[in-house]
């Protein structure tokens, strides 16, 4: 195994690539590799007609379509409101500003099911929240925009932490050259300062609506999880399970998986050619 | 370095690059009241709602027999996280990190696998190994008696899975970005690749590191969904302090839920604590170097 793998990697005199590759790609490997791979080894035992069948029912759809509205619903809000953070906090000054920046990978750090049960408390009919919007005729928990309220709070520091450091390394050359040639402010954000912000924009909405997909512990509190109206498809895999019903529940996680891999390569094949394009420049 | 320049340039071009003043104060407006109503009015909530019906009940909730066994269990959990992942960490960095070789990108976007699966996910292909019914390995369990899924094992594994990347991921981009000179430079002068290790590469990550850990530690006490599709819920013997949050909530016992939910919080908040110094820490070791 090392002499092959030395011919893979160039020459160093560094010490120790046999023992930690090896060891690392053992770990992956029984870790990782091979139970993903259980979810294609599973659902192709189950056959292509029963695959179909469970794929294409009814309330597996509807899944899809909520999971997908939901998720991306959030995704968008969070691209706007991330590059208005991204840009306040880069660009202006004002009291509490680090503390702010310092708060804002919350969503990260806390627990989903505490995240959950707070917004639900909140936004619910007698909530501190849910309260004001009561009388108007809307109600946020138990219905899709309490899912997407609880989808914009988990997956809120994705679009500001990917945008934040390219405006902080971001040239003012350009903007000043912009507003030279009379370009007005509106002007110079959108044909200037957009364009160069862009990969990093599609990058954290990719992040942000990948992580909103498989989202679960936040969302099984405030969804109500009534099927056909706010049941998200990881709910819908979870009540498959709790049922023993393993083969619908694979079905159902293979046609997931299969979205979550493409993102992934989506958002690496992005970044390689964001970091060709900047090297380029 | 590049945050430095920028910063420097941004105190002497202020008034050519910014927009007027009522303009600004109207985005940080904005951004400040989206700021209160997502993020700080649910962290609030969470210790308001806790100490609702007094500090008794609080006290009660958290130190209540069963939400002590989801503590202990928590603790373990995070314990096996921290060192089998610290370990595997450091080793996929330095292979990742120290050497050129074909595949790289590829060996990479593995490690990000466990972030790109639906937790559910994540506890279900677990299931479809260790299940003693339908589990690929239901004949080697059975024949050894061995219960993984629905206990404590199951639990592990599961948040092994789920952690695995965090420590790599904080370590390869700062170990790439360091280059290999230095070690170069001990092992030519004779020191040993251990001793390498040891006192030239585990000083300059040493702040990357406990980010790393700390973020694990926090992802392995908080994450919920995988756990909760191998734990069982078994009361007192497989649950984990979300999973008692999730039970208290269910049986409308708010102010309990909310107590051990505080708990949990201090946690997130520690970890933000310590990602803000180890970010300042690094950026100051660069400028350093």
């Amino acid at each position: 195994m090392p002499s092959k793998l030395l011919k893979i990697r160039q020459h160093s005199v560094i010490p120790g690539f046999g023992i930690t590759m090896g060891f690392s790609l053992l770990y992956l490997s029984l870790m990782v590799l091979i139970p993903v791979s259980m979810v294609f080894l599973n659902s192709s035992s189950i056959g292509m007609t029963a695959f179909w069948e469970t794929v294409s029912s009814e309330r597996v759809l509807a899944s899809l379509k909520i999971s997908f509205a939901t998720s991306f619903a959030a995704a968008a809000i969070n691209v706007i409101f991330g590059v208005l953070f991204a840009w306040v906090l880069v660009r202006y000054s004002f009291p509490g500003r680090k503390l702010i920046d310092g708060l804002i990978d919350l969503p990260f750090a806390l627990p989903t099911a505490v995240a959950g049960i707070s917004l639900t408390t909140l936004y619910a009919e007698n909530g501190w929240i849910g309260k004001v919007f009561a009388p108007l005729g809307i109600k946020i928990a138990y219905t899709p925009l309490g899912i997407i309220i609880a989808l914009i709070f988990i997956s809120f520091p994705f679009v500001v932490r990917t945008v934040q450091p390219v405006l902080e390394s971001m040239d003012i050359e350009a903007e000043e050259a912009a507003s030279c040639l009379g370009a007005s402010k509106l002007q110079t954000f959108y044909k200037v300062i957009l364009p160069t912000l862009l990969p990093a924009i599609i990058t954290g909405f990719a992040l942000a609506f990948a992580r909103a997909l498989g989202e679960y512990g936040s969302v099984v509190f405030i969804s109500g999880n009534m099927p056909m109206y706010t049941e998200i498809t990881p709910l819908l895999i979870r009540a498959k399970l709790e049922q023993y019903d393993y083969a619908g529940a694979t079905a159902i996680a293979a046609v997931m998986l299969v979205i979550s891999f493409t993102m992934l390569l989506f958002i690496n094949v992005l970044q390689w050619w964001a970091g060709n394009r900047d090297r380029s420049v | 370095m590049a945050g430095n320049i920028s910063a420097q340039y941004m105190i002497t071009n202020d008034i050519k690059r910014q927009e007027p003043k009522t303009m600004q104060l109207i985005l940080i407006s904005v951004a400040l009241i989206f700021f209160v109503l997502i993020l700080i009015i649910p962290l609030v909530a969470v210790f308001v709602k806790a100490f609702e019906q007094g500090a008794g009940l609080y006290v009660f909730s958290i130190s209540d027999p069963i939400a002590l066994q989801a503590i202990k269990l928590t603790l373990i959990t995070i314990g096996f996280a921290v060192v089998i992942n610290t370990v595997f960490g450091l080793t996929v960095a330095w292979a990742v990190a120290k050497f050129k070789f074909k595949g790289k990108n590829l060996f990479v976007t593995f490690l990000d696998l466990p972030f790109a699966i639906s937790p559910i996910i994540a506890g279900m292909i677990f299931i479809l190994l260790f299940s003693t019914t339908h589990g690929l390995l239901a004949p080697l369990l059975n024949a050894f008696d061995l219960q993984v899924m629905f206990a404590p094992a199951g639990i592990i594994l599961v948040t092994l899975f789920v952690t695995m990347p965090f420590i790599a991921r904080e370590l390869i981009p700062l170990m790439e970005a360091q280059g290999t000179v230095e070690e170069e430079a001990a092992l030519s002068l004779g020191a040993s690749g251990w001793k390498t290790f040891l006192l030239i590469t585990l000083p300059n990550i040493k702040w990357a590191l406990l980010y790393g850990v700390i973020l694990t530690a926090a992802r392995a006490a908080g994450e919920f969904g995988a756990v909760s599709v191998v734990s069982g819920h078994i009361r007192g013997l497989t649950n984990t302090l979300p999973l008692h949050v999730e039970i208290l909530y269910n049986e409308y016992q708010f102010s309990a839920a909310f107590a051990v939910s505080s708990l949990l919080t201090i946690i997130a908040i520690i970890n933000l604590v310590v990602k803000n110094i180890a970010d300042w820490r690094i950026k100051k070791q660069e400028n350093r170097s």
